[in-house]
């Protein structure tokens, strides 16, 4: 009979939720595991190309739910290694709100004030670049000139990419072949190794059950490397302390999948799933017109026709970022690129009627996918996602070899989420078809629902046991011990791109873990620097900790 | 004589056909392709790939190809006898029948609240990778031999070295004020 393997924290997901946490408690002294469903990819492995098995389907998942599908990471770094790194800080008011749920949905101790502190420790972890206007794509510059013109602002957006290694390749969604992102696999991720942790990838943890001593053990199977669809062994690891971070669309599923042995879940997991409010347009631009209206030419003569050039988004229009507008009808407008693949098949034709994602006139626009500028709208929705019955395994049944799934999820948006998203549409209508520079239509909802690269608030933190699956430390209600440090903690939609946050608040559950961890008589301590060594931001953020050590 | 009806899966290959040139239309190959409608000029997803992207056991699709096949047929002489249109036997009913009424049929197949929806979403989806991203081909390839999605699309080859840079990325200037309310770290206040 072979023992069980024990270490002090499991850590199940390395994305920016799972690599903080295991930074700072393998840094603390504890021994970590880091259990990670996809592959360990670096530098070379980052292909430039389409071709299913490249990296560009090993590395992230496309999960078809009904109503709502989700575009997460799936490798070491997680979401780190395929975004485009936009480290925007949320507005002030996102904190504020209320949702559906008639009080504040964030709890009493997170406002934009109490996390800033936090929002700096990651700053100070991961190199984010202000982008100035010398670094802004053509296609951000086209979003800015034509807000512009339609009397609105537009700011450069700050993004972890090093631009003096940024060849503007657009292919970051495939994982960054020249180390310009700076994803974990720069900082948190190798300073986590450094002290001990230890990351095993191609782990893809199903359910979770507890020991007689209150201990917890992780049951997992492992995925074949190309195939993911078959699993090729399986194991069990016992832990004092879990921390989960799976991503907003696979945490819930895991919980579901260990309620049986655990016990019941609180009512939030699974539930109040928000996809960030995304939606994205498609404008056509009339080449014409952006040079005798913007007067924008680029250096070949051409106006634009530059949608395969840049470095995802670099542009945002905050101007409906305005804290005294109501709910609902606060929103930003972010340039962005979406590669072929997965970035065509839901465009819709301008000025079509009824429906036109395939066809005659699909193929004309198509054709001047040179002339593509993509807005990507992060609305407040209203936490409309529900998850079904855990499948199999995973959080998919899996239909292809890697990246395509159908899941659980089912979201049928309300009218304010509705509202929103046609308030979103006019106000890109209004900025872009002005003096005749484009043609713009929205992807449509009914092939695979909305479509969120975002997903979040899944088992959320908040005050109200019957609205919030964690406290305001992230445990899980009623199963001391397991923690949630991802996407699905943040509770609803931030309008503005979420890794910021997510990072932000997992650096804030740090304390509450390790206080924890202590009472569970783990050898950890709090206090570690910034991967590569920064202390200012540790300090800055030191008068909060024992408040949130307090057990 | 008229020659027999293709059965099997030559059938199989025209329905498929005639399903992804519904989806990306392309213009016949001869004179007498059936499969493909001549909806429009230029390579369609037919060209560019699709049968083989969805025979690549990769998709997962290319188990269920027959059934796929078969099922899109029986739909497609439903719909003809809901139209009162007589199909040409020499075909497959969906390969039968015209652009306008495949384009209809695929329409209700993939509508929200069709059961079969997801099916058939899957089957678009590949045939519409085949196009716009040559998913069967390493990219680099697929575009030195002339891939017609890629090429439609206008895609920019890459450098000799098989990898894509652009020196020339920015119009190098500020082309906006930015927002009152944005601090110094480049934020939303």
């Amino acid at each position: 009979m072979t023992s069980t393997e024990r270490t002090d924290v499991l850590v199940i997901g390395s994305g920016f939720g799972g690599a903080i946490a295991a930074y700072h408690l393998a840094a603390g002294g504890a021994k970590v595991v880091v259990l990670e469903r996809g592959p360990w990819l670096t530098g070379e492995d980052f292909d430039q190309d389409f071709k299913l098995g490249s990296s560009y389907t090993r590395a992230f998942d496309f999960v078809v739910g009904e109503g709502m599908s989700i575009l997460g990471g799936n490798c070491v770094g997680g979401g780190s290694v395929v975004y485009f790194a936009a480290m925007p800080r949320a507005p002030r008011f996102v904190f504020e709100r209320h949702g559906s749920i008639g009080r504040r949905m964030w709890p009493a101790a997170v406002n934009r004030d109490t996390l800033d502190p936090w929002y700096d420790r990651v700053a100070e972890s991961i190199p984010i670049h202000q982008n100035t206007w010398n670094d802004v794509s053509y296609a951000g510059g086209l979003w800015a000139a034509a807000c512009n013109h339609a009397g609105r602002t537009a700011n450069p957006v700050p993004a972890a990419i090093d631009p003096t290694q940024c060849v503007n390749c657009n292919w970051m969604m495939a994982g960054c072949r020249f180390d310009a992102k700076k994803s974990l696999l720069f900082t948190y991720l190798p300073a986590a190794l450094a002290h001990g942790a230890q990351i095993r990838p191609l782990h893809e943890v199903q359910h979770i059950t507890r020991t007689d001593d209150g201990a917890y053990q992780v049951h997992y199977q492992i995925v074949d490397d190309e195939d993911y669809r078959i699993t090729t062994g399986s194991g069990t690891i016992e832990a004092k302390i879990i921390v989960l971070a799976a991503g907003a669309g696979a945490t819930p599923v895991i919980l579901q999948r260990s309620e049986p042995h655990l016990g019941t879940m609180p009512n939030a997991v699974g539930r109040y799933f928000s996809g960030n409010g995304e939606r994205l347009n498609t404008a056509i631009i009339n080449e014409d017109r952006v040079r005798e209206v913007l007067g924008l030419e680029r250096e070949n003569g051409l106006a634009y026709e530059a949608n395969q050039i840049g470095k995802g988004p670099v542009v945002a229009n905050w101007d409906r970022l305005d804290g005294s507008l109501p709910e609902f009808e606060r929103f930003s407008l972010e340039q962005l690129y979406f590669p072929p693949g997965l970035g065509t098949i839901l465009a819709q034709v301008p000025g079509a009627e009824g429906i036109s994602w395939f066809g005659v006139d699909k193929k004309e626009i198509l054709k001047r996918w040179r002339s593509w500028l993509i807005i990507f709208q992060m609305i407040e929705d209203n936490n409309e996602g529900v998850f079904g019955p855990p499948p199999a395994r995973g959080n998919a049944d899996r239909l292809s070899q890697q990246m395509l799934g159908v899941g659980r999820l089912r979201y049928d948006p309300t009218p304010q989420t509705l509202r929103a998203w046609a308030l979103a549409d006019a106000e890109c209508k209004d900025i872009l078809e002005r003096d005749g520079l484009a043609e713009v239509a929205a992807w449509t909802n009914d092939v695979v629902g909305a479509y969120t690269v975002h997903p979040l608030s899944s088992c959320r933190i908040g005050d109200d046991p019957a609205t919030s699956a964690l406290d305001d430390r992230h445990e899980l209600r009623g199963h001391p011990g397991i923690f949630v440090t991802d996407g699905s903690a943040v509770p609803g939609a931030l309008t503005v791109n979420p890794a910021m946050t997510i990072s932000a608040l997992a650096e804030r559950a740090i304390p509450g873990i390790v206080a924890a961890a202590q009472e569970r008589g783990i050898d950890v301590t709090y206090g570690a620097p910034a991967p590569n060594g920064g202390v200012a931001a540790r300090r800055a953020a030191a008068p909060l900790v024992p408040e949130l050590m307090r057990r | 004589m008229p020659s027999p009806a293709p059965e099997g899966r030559q059938a199989t290959t025209m329905t498929l056909e005639a399903f992804a040139d519904t989806i990306v239309p392309g213009e016949k190959r001869s004179p007498d392709d059936r499969a493909i409608a001549g909806a429009t000029t230029g390579g369609g997803a037919v060209q560019a790939g699709a049968l083989e992207l969805l025979e690549w056991d990769a998709t997962g699709l290319s188990e269920a190809l027959d059934d796929l096949a078969s099922a899109l047929d029986v739909h497609a002489g439903a719909l003809a006898a809901e139209h009162g249109l007589t199909l040409d036997e020499d075909v497959p009913p969906f390969v039968a029948l015209p652009f306008e009424h495949r384009t209809e049929l695929v329409q209700r197949l993939t509508l929200p609240g069709n059961p079969e929806k997801p099916l058939w979403v899957s089957l678009a989806l590949f045939c519409n990778m085949a196009f716009d991203s040559a998913a069967h081909m390493h990219t680099a390839d697929a575009i030195a031999q002339g891939h017609p999605g890629l090429l439609a699309l206008g895609i920019e080859k890459p450098g000799p070295d098989g990898l894509w840079r652009f020196d020339h990325y920015s119009y190098g200037r500020p082309l906006a004020r930015l927002h009152p309310d944005t601090t110094p770290s480049g934020s939303p206040a």
